[in-house]
């Protein structure tokens, strides 16, 4: 477990390196002043980092709870086209006052947003053109449009035209107590809808023709909600910037999907990692001049993101990876076992060990892998070993395991050529795989269904029930008993 | 030949509505539906006496889907009404349950059984209105009718397509409606839960329910549906299931006689978009 969770923190030190490099390289930083800006960032006392860390946050709730919308329902393309097509608005909120005025600014950008939105839809709906073709096409041309037109007021002579270029990867010192302000409003709308019409939202993003059947207006929910991602990327714009803005939607709601099945969990949970890549991003810009905020916004939470994917409870990779390994461990100590019984059985069970050679020989592989195994057994509890490991005892539990799996085994058998219709020697694989993974109630089901037959198909006794639970080597048995023990 | 024939199939008698107007579940009239300017369903007229089990059966592609989409005003339509317990379907749609089809639903949504079966509420819920107790407790009864009650906390993506089948048939039940529609809810389903679908529709009828199910497999339409509507861009014949149920209706329905009809539908449709020579 340990290994992979220290691969994931090895990102933001990289992150933390890469800045140190870059700073000594401008030749504007020493190590102390990272430290000296880490401090002036964490007691708060600058405004500006007062501002910033609260705007990143409020934009990574927001982002975090409207991209869970946008993921379930497989609009992350829309999220990005959305993005890309405000920023022409951008400028035309701009040069409405020639000034960085955040309501002209919103609302430019809404509009170009909308612009956009309504240009796909024309596109798919009069052409045989699909959705992704058209969010390309309408991306690519409102960014063009934008990336030109603030091109043309850089080189303005008039106006104050500062920071109106840190709109493309944003910059989140550049936020001010107006858009804190503006940002506060749309999260708390943001929240607010969600709240609201959760069940809405919810029932229009799993069944949409469910959901018109019960009288819904999809139409109105869906560009309602598109209106309120509209907004997220609007103020998201000034602190991660257009290029990136579509991950803080996508990054920290596919990072929480892969966490939860339900969907308040999931809302829940991305609007926290939105706001830990926030807080992340903020902090990581702020220790050098000039950096960019949105690319370590992006990276947080890719970093969030990562962790789920490796280590997630249920979906993670690395997780998955363990409990494969795990599993298949356990596989081969029960197929050990199995071969210690048949060893066993050969001598008629008389003796108590089992040599090291007796059980590489039965397995066919060599002295040193049947030591592995034996290692592995003794690690569980399961056998003992002595005379230098060379003699193997099997313990209660080891022997209540050989006796259930030899017994699953040969059951398996049995059911498949008696009521399944297979012929003797095709039954054998098949059992080496089920062995393993029948549990206690289908073993017994299977018994009542072989009327509790004690010979396999190829005429060695079934271990009974009675001899799994002595834990120990099991007992001659009549040939009239049955399963369950010579009792009955 | 061909209009000789149709003439045959009008001439099998259709179910007369009973006199109480506003029982009526569901009367179609004049219906047209087209999808990209190509009629897909030519004037529909349909009156659905009440406490009936339904199937609606034809070819692929004759429109069953649509049909159903269609009676629930949920596609724009070229001409003609619905009404539904007398009333505009619009006006009558809590009282309309429905079953869609399985696959038109992202099985790996992260919701719970639960959660699905109670969305079959929400249409009676209002706005701003979360679910109550009652509600909860009319959905664990009907999650208990499909016996899918054990599963109510799993997450959807677990269950095999018959679960998924009776959860969304729970879901319908929960909407607690007089007329149901149904699209193809015994496809991708096994026997089992095929035997148990159809004594729930059963129940369902006996108490007065009338419910239309889109299906597919001629013979067991005819031991599970007291009416067939025999359906091909247009109604081919819609009455009792032994009436209906027989060859030359059959064949009138799958045996491709409606060519001039989809021949004109595809002249329509290059006229209308402009693709015609």
């Amino acid at each position: 477990m340990n290994r992979p969770f220290k691969f994931s923190l090895l990102i933001p030190v990289l992150l933390a390196s890469a800045t140190n490099a870059h700073a000594a390289r401008i030749g504007e930083l020493t190590d102390s002043s990272i430290v000296e800006q880490a401090l002036r960032f964490f007691t708060f006392q600058d405004p500006t980092v007062r501002f910033a860390l609260a705007g990143t946050i409020l934009l990574g709730i927001t982002c975090g709870l409207l991209g869970s919308f946008i993921v379930v329902r497989k609009m992350a393309l829309v999220g990005d086209a959305l993005s890309h097509a405000v920023l022409p608005g951008v400028a035309f909120g701009f040069l409405w006052n020639m000034s960085k005025d955040p309501v002209a600014i919103f609302i430019g950008a809404t509009v170009a947003g909308l612009l956009g939105a309504a240009a796909v839809h024309l596109i798919r709906h009069t052409t045989r053109l699909k959705e992704d073709t058209a969010l390309g096409l309408v991306l690519a041309t409102f960014f063009a449009v934008g990336v030109c037109m603030l091109t043309m007021i850089q080189r303005l002579p008039t106006g104050n035209k500062s920071g109106i270029d840190k709109f493309l990867f944003g910059q989140a010192a550049a936020i001010g107590a107006g858009d804190l302000k503006l940002m506060a409003v749309i999260t708390v709308l943001a929240i607010l809808a969600v709240m609201l019409f959760y069940k809405e939202f919810l029932v229009t993003s799993f069944d949409s023709d469910f959901a018109r059947s019960c009288g819904f207006a999809t139409h109105v929910i869906h560009y309602g909600l598109m209106l309120l991602v509209a907004f997220a990327v609007v103020i998201a714009l000034q602190a991660v910037g257009v290029v990136l803005v579509s991950s803080m939607l996508i990054t920290p709601a596919a990072a929480a999907y892969l966490l939860t099945d339900r969907m308040h969990w999931m809302l829940f949970l991305s609007a926290i990692f939105g706001m830990l890549a926030g807080a992340f991003g903020a902090f990581f810009s702020f220790l050098g001049p000039g950096l960019p905020t949105g690319p370590f916004i992006v990276l947080g939470a890719t970093t969030v993101f990562s962790i789920a994917f490796f280590l997630g409870p249920k979906h993670g990779v690395i997780t998955r990876w363990f409990k494969q390994r795990s599993r298949s461990n356990r596989i081969q100590r029960e197929n050990t076992l199995k071969s210690i019984y048949h060893v066993l059985e050969n001598r008629s069970f008389v003796g108590e060990s089992v040599s090291l050679r007796e059980l590489a020989e039965r397995r066919r592989e060599t002295l040193e892998d049947a030591r592995i195994q034996s290692k592995a057994l003794a690690r569980h509890g399961l056998a003992t070993l002595h005379e230098d490991g060379n003699q193997i005892f099997l313990t209660p539990g080891g022997w209540q395991l050989a006796c259930s799996i030899v017994r699953n085994h040969r059951l398996w058998e049995l059911y498949l050529t008696n009521a399944a219709d297979f012929a003797a020697d095709h039954v054998h694989d098949d059992a080496e795989k089920i062995e393993h993974v029948l549990g206690d109630e289908v073993v017994r089901a299977i018994e009542r269904r072989l009327k509790y037959a004690n010979r396999d198909p190829h005429g060695k006794p079934i271990p009974s029930l009675e001899d799994v639970q002595r834990g120990a080597a099991p007992r001659a048995r009549r040939e009239d008993s049955v399963g369950y023990g010579s009792s009955i | 030949m061909d209009s000789k024939r149709t003439s045959e199939v009008l001439s099998v008698p259709t179910p007369q509505p009973p006199e109480s107007a506003a029982e009526v579940p569901l009367e179609i009239h004049d219906l047209t539906v087209s999808y990209h300017k190509k009629p897909v369903l030519w004037g529909i007229d349909v009156v659905v006496p009440p406490g009936k089990l339904i199937g609606i059966v034809g070819p692929n592609g004759a429109g069953k889907s649509t049909l159903i989409k269609a009676a629930m005003g949920m596609l724009p339509v070229s001409s003609g009404w619905v009404k539904a317990f007398g009333k505009p379907v619009k006006e009558s749609l809590t009282r309309i349950g429905y079953v869609p089809q399985r696959e038109s639903v992202d099985w790996d949504f992260p919701v719970s059984v639960m959660d699905v079966v109670m969305m079959g509420r929400y249409g009676h819920l209002g706005l701003l209105r979360r679910p109550s107790r009652h509600d909860r407790q009319v959905v664990l009864e009907c999650l208990d009718k499909v016996k899918m009650l054990p599963y109510a906390n799993r997450q959807i993506s677990n269950l095999s397509g018959g679960q998924q089948q009776r959860v969304f048939l729970a879901r319908a039940l929960a909407q607690e409606s007089d007329l149901y529609f149904m699209d193809e809810p015994f496809a991708g389903v096994d026997a089992a839960t095929e035997a148990a679908i159809v004594t729930l529709l059963h129940n369902l009828r006996d108490k007065g329910k009338t419910i239309l199910v889109v299906h597919h497999d001629l013979p067991s339409a005819r031991q599970y549906f007291d009416m067939l509507l025999l359906l091909n861009m247009r109604v081919v014949a819609f009455g009792e299931t032994k009436t209906v149920f027989n060859y030359d209706l059959l064949q009138a329905t799958y045996g491709g006689r409606l060519t001039i009809l989809s021949e004109v539908a595809d002249a329509v449709h290059a006229r209308e978009s402009g693709n015609g020579r």
